[in-house]
């Protein structure tokens, strides 16, 4: 079981990013929050490919005495998360592009405020 | 935020520096096939350039030389060249985004099997997407951050 | 109310962590042995990763920058100012 803080450091991290999601009431604390759940859920995704003892699989400078297919940790999940970052970047610049139309016309950013239309 | 931006020494150093992180954001996008890095990290790493001006400048000053419609069209070109390549591949071969430069001498050496430094003349396709994503994320995301630094500044 | 849901999906989640794979083994990996071996010949490239994002599965970029270009697309109308 100590082998597994990897994974442990996941669920802490989504549990944080829950928490301000439910529990806070500010628009931009749940867009922090938002962003913290993105960043455990990257996390998750790295360490499902990772090989005991493996270097980067990249073939530049490779140093001697690396057996070719099973001294490499894996290239395809490395590649989703990048895709899922950049993803994430773009929903949170929306996000507060959002927040700040909101603030304008409602004068406050509390979010049991701004739920009726406003005259 | 200020219109006047900040102090003296602070706009000297940022505008000596801001070649330096220029040349090495090109440097990472043009290597991408070689070393760590490619079109979306080095085109991070441009951006974060020119949101150190607007800090250092002010919004108005920044947006006189480097207007937000530029950033606009510098970001579809990226989009659009992407897409042409992708056809390109139609034409050549059988299917979209094939890889049709390997063995040409553009861009087509194939590397020795195994550790070796690299070539700069080799990965077929690859550099010229590199090159398109890395312009659609310099124009992208400065572009975003410079409106929503001018949309703070006057409120009616 | 809101603290049950929480707490359930605290449990949830600590039952996952405690029954899955342990750090470092892998199952299966036939597919990625695959690519390891034979990138070098078919793209010409050096980097297995950078091969991976944009020759063996590009049409994921393809869509990822169009999620780019509707997201910075959106925020630019939003924030608009209209000249009077």
């Amino acid at each position: 079981m100590i082998y597994s803080i990897p994974f442990y450091t996941v669920v802490i991290l989504i549990l944080v990013g829950v928490y301000a999601v439910i529990f806070k009431r500010n628009l931009i604390k749940i867009a922090i929050g938002i962003t913290i759940i993105e960043s455990g859920v990257n996390l998750f995704l790295i360490t499902l490919g990772y090989r005991e003892g493996g270097v980067a699989p990249i073939y530049t400078n490779l140093p001697s005495g690396i057996k070719i297919p099973e001294g490499m940790v894996l290239p395809v999940p490395q590649a989703l998360t990048l895709t899922s970052i950049v993803i994430g970047v773009a929903v949170l610049a929306l996000m507060l592009s959002l927040s700040i139309m909101i603030y304008r016309h409602y004068g406050t950013l509390d979010s049991r405020k701004v739920r009726r239309l406003k005259e | 935020m200020k219109d006047e931006g900040m102090s003296v020494i602070v706009t000297t150093i940022a505008a000596l520096i801001f070649p330096a992180i220029m040349i090495f954001s090109f440097y990472v996008i043009m290597h991408g096939h070689l070393t760590p890095g490619g079109g979306f990290q080095g085109g991070a790493i441009g951006a974060s350039a020119i949101v150190m001006l607007i800090v250092a400048y002010g919004a108005k000053n920044v947006k006189k030389k480097v207007s937000d419609e530029n950033l606009s069209i510098f970001e579809s070109i990226g989009g659009l060249v992407f897409v042409v390549v992708g056809l390109l591949g139609f034409l050549a071969a059988s299917t979209f985004l094939y890889n049709f430069l390997v063995g040409e001498p553009l861009f087509g050496t194939i590397p020795p099997f195994g550790s070796n430094s690299g070539i700069l003349n080799s990965g077929g396709i690859l550099p010229i997407l590199n090159i398109a994503v890395g312009m659609k994320v310099i124009g992208g995301l400065a572009s975003v951050v410079l409106v929503m630094a001018l949309a703070g500044g006057d409120e009616e | 109310m809101k603290w049950l849901a929480f707490v359930v999906f605290a449990a949830f989640l600590l039952f996952a962590a405690y029954e899955i794979h342990p750090f470092g083994e892998l199952d299966d990996s036939r597919m990625d042995d695959y690519i390891i071996e034979n990138a070098q010949n078919e793209t010409a490239a050096n980097n297995v990763v950078t091969s991976v994002v944009f020759d063996y599965r590009g049409y994921d970029t393809l869509g990822e920058a169009t999620v780019l270009f509707t997201a910075i697309a959106g925020a630019l109308v939003v924030l608009r100012r209209v000249k009077k």
